[in-house]
């Protein structure tokens, strides 16, 4: 991150220091849904979308947040700043995005930003008060990027909610999640399609303790 | 060919972090399939995955990395309270990770006793 990065990420945190409230963020591999996830939320309760999405990994490669989301469920509020962060990974070839239809111009300059992008994500993990880990629940859980990121969030006592995401798709297996983190809370979800949102929505509340 | 480099813990125990992930990177760098006795701490993994983002290039493409624990699932409870007390004297040293350049290993796959790892050859033989 270069001097305007940090002064950036310095004037968010005072920022956010001020007004006090809760940052949220959303973390998980690439292509789990997490900015599926947040558009979800923004549009819920804001009535406008957060960030693009694509089927070609690393769409997202620069931390995204909005401001004052206001959560409402029987009688509750929940007012936090959502954080939508890049996927982390352990590889990135620019090849890949060249095989999916892309120019090696900007596949290598998109390969570069999600390099910064995942670099990012893990500056920001000291920032949040709680986060919501995104699974692909077609996918097997126990890689070790997902292994990182949610020890990482336990050795720095942040509050974890897993969302098992895809439970539309049927290679779905939320089962699989739960044995693989039975530690923590797992709700499945489809954040493109909305199934078991509300539930989601529920689950912020104990994450947050509200 | 494929060259599998052992680290046993004492080579990298007494280092820092920083050392422990520079001197990891530069054998993966060397195209080198790390098999590192014992597990890197969760503060190190990240570690380790922000330092390959930054030394990512057109030739570097990334790390893949898996662990194997040493524990077996089903214990008995006095096997348990024995694995506890091991733990505790030898830390990180239980288990094994495999750290290799994303290049040479496309894909680790944990059943969750065994490890297979499949490589750039495998790979093209399989479309075959």
């Amino acid at each position: 991150m270069g001097l305007f990065g940090n002064f950036l990420k310095k004037f968010l945190k005072a920022l956010f220091a001020k007004k006090g409230q809760i940052k949220l963020g959303i973390y998980g591999p690439p292509n789990g849904g997490k900015t599926t996830l947040a558009n979800k939320i923004t549009m819920d309760w804001l009535g406008e979308e957060m960030g693009s999405v694509s089927p070609i990994a690393h769409e997202t490669r620069e931390i995204q947040i909005k401001e004052q989301i206001t959560v409402k469920s029987k009688n509750k509020e929940l007012t936090f700043n959502l954080v939508d962060t890049p996927g982390i990974a352990t590889k990135i070839d620019y090849e890949e995005f060249i095989k999916q239809g892309m120019e090696e111009k900007e596949a290598k300059s998109r390969a570069k930003e999600a390099t910064k992008g995942v670099i990012d994500s893990i500056k920001w993990l000291d920032d949040m008060d709680a986060v919501v880990v995104v699974l692909d629940s077609t996918k097997d859980p126990y890689s070790q990027v997902n292994i990182t990121i949610i020890g990482n969030l336990e050795a720095r006592k942040i509050p974890v909610l897993i969302v098992a995401n895809k439970i539309d798709l049927k290679k779905s297996d939320i089962k699989k999640v739960q044995a693989a983190f039975p530690q923590y809370d797992v709700i499945g979800i489809s954040a493109k399609v909305g199934t078991n949102i509300d539930a989601f929505y529920e689950a912020l509340f104990k994450l947050t303790n509200r | 060919m494929l060259t599998l480099q052992f680290v046993p813990h004492s080579e990298i125990t007494d280092l820092n972090s920083e050392k422990k992930i520079q001197k990891l990177l530069k054998i993966v760098r060397e195209e080198k399939i790390i098999l590192l006795e014992g597990k890197l701490h969760s503060n190190e993994k990240s570690e380790l995955i922000r330092k390959t983002m930054e030394e990512i290039d057109e030739r570097f493409k990334g790390i893949e990395i898996e662990e194997l624990d040493a524990q077996a699932k089903d214990q008995a409870f006095l096997q348990k309270i024995r694995t506890v007390f091991i733990n505790l004297l030898l830390g990180s040293r239980r288990g094994l990770t495999i750290i290799g350049p994303a290049s040479i290993i496309k894909e680790i796959k944990k059943d969750p006793d065994k490890i297979q790892l499949f490589t750039e050859e495998q790979k093209k033989k399989k479309k075959k």
